[in-house]
């Protein structure tokens, strides 16, 4: 490790700070100041018969009784620490996240329920960059030919596609007409191994059309560089000229792209869990938003802001692993 | 005022009109000058570029169709004032009017004669059986249900022919316009029309146009008669709910940009082109909304949006009133999280532009900073906002489709491709599938989406200084 990167590294977490508490105003605004504890205890309850003690008692019960900044009732310090802008703001920043409206402890359930996510979201990744890259060099190699339009037009056709179609549609043909996967569920460890073929199928399918695409034009603004004519005029062969050379070099934009998302897999796919009723923390967040469970939700923006600062830094490293004339100061 | 109706504006109405306004306006501005029609004129020169541009216009004519919303009046006594209904109808919903009002039980294949779901049935001579019910307006005229095929087919190519005739029309009317521009007769021009090389763009239009008519003029024909598409689960005309989404899509794809593009163009040029502290908060800015997950930010913001819309029910006096505020409302909080790509992009062009050497004399003959921007860089980065506009648009009326499958999309009961996907996913378990719901906002889905990524795609290549015009 270069002496200036833990420097730097410690410099960007603190950079990371200010945009942590913005991120904890917006949903402090959306979720207190806007909607008061009041209106959401009157969601809860059912719009109509709601008496003031009711939400009181809702209030008490989920700890929202408490005044946002300010609590004139407590002594000292604790009239600004006894507020729901610590509570249920700030111990974020310490992970604590508090509990859902069940009951339940949230930093337990993140911990228990990313392990399912990542399970499909992990393989989803690695198996889509590998496919992405194989048939956008593909065209590449092809390229100016019909088999490269015929590429081209695959992609657009595919990117007009909704995601919610290759669900359906995977579930229709691959789990319920031929019968070779489960429609969905889950099970941890290799007994699982089969239910998680059909989502990441889906997954790598429905980003094909998209990346492919956009990997190919990488490629093709390598190849008229100079090198590459260097390379041909050297008379290396076309097979040698794109797989050692343009290959290695345009790998730097497409890894130092993807990076960023890697900690986001932690997350999980909405769409993906819910649909194939996977444990994860992407069908945890789709259950909180239909049940309008604020803590959850809240815990989950942080987390997924946390997670984004991350892929970030983890970018700019990558940037001078993979490219050694990028220094950072 | 009797008037036997009464418009009503829904705020999404007002800003479409206002979006209307503002393309003319900027159609007009680029038609006078020169250097901005040449890109242009290169889109126009494009054969898929005109193509999927007539796909567009006829989505779009239909969106602005049933944005023209108005009240009826209800059937008065004489020398009452006159009372206007609370449902909220468009121009559409005239033009389609049995389509909406031909409703049935519930779940009927396309062109069926029967309903979906058995039913205890009383026959001329008392005995009960079960079994499907005719439908009370799929193929009603029939009297022999053995006609079926016959008559479809009848209607199938009398709208054909409607549809031919029409476009043989518009082909004449090309031909006409042709020749009176070149001064040539009108039979040349024709042939012109049918061969010349540097028509083939306008001819593709011509082609899809027809395809388009023809395909019209059997539906005109049918969908009378027939549910060409099936009916739902309560019986509504699948067909015309696909022709209602329509303008719940475009309205995403494109109130979205019009709002989030001020902030955008302002918030990106200013970092870029100021620099220091302005540049630094800007940056702050969109790194902490890029930081929330989308999803969540919008999902949070539209469940806040919702809480509100319920406890303030005295805000709104029609339903079409409180669905359309949240339409809105989701069409901001999207601007909210998409304004923040385009806005580095700019921030990276003015960066570039501020030390250009025109940049520099015009500071050091005394320029102002707002002209400046006004005179000198804003027009520089109007390929870039065009180019992201066009982009953006199919991944917004993609992402409606999820949204409302996750719960915070338009609302339930407004017509929407989301809501007909979700509706349709619950009933794939049933044996056998009903499929048609999916196909139906499948196919309006896909042709739109497909057509914005090809218009783009020319847009792009004619606009984009960098795009490959070599292989």
């Amino acid at each position: 490790m270069m002496p200036g990167m833990l420097a730097y590294i410690v410099r960007r977490v603190f950079y990371a700070i200010p945009i942590l508490i913005g991120v904890n105003l917006i949903t402090f605004a959306l979720f207190f100041v806007v909607n008061t504890p009041d209106d959401m205890a009157r969601i809860h309850l059912g719009a109509k018969h709601v008496t003031a003690e009711a939400i009181e008692r809702w209030k008490v019960e989920h700890g929202y009784d408490k005044p946002l900044f300010f609590n004139p009732e407590a002594a000292g310090l604790a009239k600004l620490g006894d507020t729901l802008f610590v509570d249920k703001s700030l111990k974020l920043f310490v992970f604590d996240f508090g509990q859902a409206d069940d009951g339940r402890d949230i930093g337990r359930e993140i911990t228990t329920r990313m392990w399912p996510s990542l399970a499909i979201a992990l393989p989803t990744f690695l198996v889509g960059l590998l496919a992405y890259i194989s048939f956008a060099l593909t065209m590449v190699f092809f390229r100016a030919t019909y088999l490269d339009f015929a590429g081209v037009v695959l992609c657009v056709v595919l990117m007009s596609i909704s995601g919610l179609f290759y669900i359906i549609g995977g579930q229709y043909l691959l789990g319920k007409l031929w019968h070779l996967v489960p429609v969905s569920g889950f099970e941890p460890g290799l007994a699982g191994l089969k239910f998680l073929l059909l989502p990441v199928l889906v997954g790598v399918i429905s980003g094909l059309g998209d990346s492919s695409r956009f990997y190919r034009t990488l490629f093709l603004e390598e190849i008229h560089k100079d090198y590459v004519r260097t390379a041909r005029a050297k008379g290396l062969s076309e097979r040698i000229v794109l797989f050692r050379h343009v290959l290695g070099n345009a790998m730097i934009p497409i890894l130092t792209g993807a990076v960023v998302v890697i900690p986001r897999l932690f997350l999980g796919s909405l769409i993906v869990e819910s649909f194939f009723g996977i444990p994860g923390l992407g069908s945890y967040t789709i259950d909180a938003i239909q049940a309008q469970d604020f803590a959850i939700v809240r815990a989950m923006v942080f987390l997924g802001s946390v997670l984004y600062i991350l892929g970030l830094l983890l970018t700019d490293l990558s940037y001078t692993l993979v490219d050694p004339r990028v220094r950072l100061e | 005022m009797n008037l036997p109706f009464q418009p009503v504006v829904l705020w999404s109405d007002a800003l479409l009109f206002l979006l209307v306004a503002v393309l003319i306006g900027f159609l007009l501005h680029v038609r006078r000058h020169e250097h901005l029609r040449a890109p242009w004129a290169r889109v126009g020169q494009s054969r898929v570029g005109m193509a999927t541009a007539v796909v567009l216009a006829v989505y779009a004519a239909i969106g602005v169709l049933d944005s023209l919303h108005f009240r009826p009046a209800l059937p008065a006594e004489p020398g009452q004032p006159v009372q206007y209904g609370n449902e909220v109808l468009s121009v559409l919903d005239l033009m389609a009017k049995p389509l909406r009002s031909q409703v049935e039980k519930t779940y009927s294949a396309p062109f069926a004669l029967h309903l979906y779901a058995k039913e205890n049935l009383t026959l001329a001579d008392g005995r009960q059986v079960r079994d499907y019910p005719r439908l009370k307006y799929g193929g009603a005229h029939l009297s022999d249900e053995r006609e079926r095929a016959g008559d479809i087919a009848r209607r199938a190519v009398v709208g054909v022919a409607w549809g031919l005739g029409l476009a043989a029309a518009v082909v004449l009317v090309a031909a006409g316009l042709l020749a009176r521009r070149n001064r040539m007769p009108p039979g040349d021009a024709l042939v012109r029309l049918a061969r010349a090389p540097e028509l083939a763009a306008l001819r593709s239009a011509l082609l899809t146009l027809t395809l388009l008519l023809v395909l019209a003029g059997s539906v005109v024909q049918l969908a009378g008669h027939y549910h060409i598409l099936g009916t739902d689960k309560v019986g509504q005309d699948v067909f015309y709910l696909a022709l209602k989404s329509i303008r719940t899509g475009l309205l995403i794809g494109t109130l979205t940009t019009l709002i989030m593009l001020p902030f955008a163009l302002f918030l990106g040029v200013a970092a870029g082109y100021y620099g220091g502290w302005v540049d630094d908060v800007i940056q702050y800015l969109y790194t902490t909304l890029n930081s929330i997950p989308g999803v969540l930010l919008i999902a949070a913001a539209v469940l806040v949006a919702q809480v509100y819309i319920e406890t303030h029910p005295e805000l709104f006096d029609t339903a079409a009133a409180r669905s359309d505020l949240r339409l809105v409302f989701l069409c901001a909080i999207l601007g909210v999280t998409s304004w923040t790509g385009l806005a580095r992009l700019l921030r990276g062009e003015a960066l570039k532009l501020r030390e250009l050497e025109y940049i520099q004399a015009a500071r050091a003959f005394g320029v102002s900073h707002l002209r400046i921007l006004s005179r000198h860089i804003l027009p520089n980065v109007g390929h870039l906002v065009l180019i992201t506009v066009v982009i953006d648009f199919s991944g917004l009326v993609l992402a409606e489709a999820v949204l409302s499958y996750v719960g915070v999309g338009v609302d339930p009961a407004m017509a929407s491709w989301g809501n007909m996907i979700n509706g349709a996913r619950l009933e794939l378990a049933r044996e056998p599938i009903v499929w048609w719901q999916l196909a139906a906002a499948f196919l309006f889905m896909f042709v739109l989406v497909l057509s914005a990524n090809l218009f783009a795609d020319s847009v792009r290549e004619a606009f984009d200084p960098r795009a490959e015009r070599r292989t």
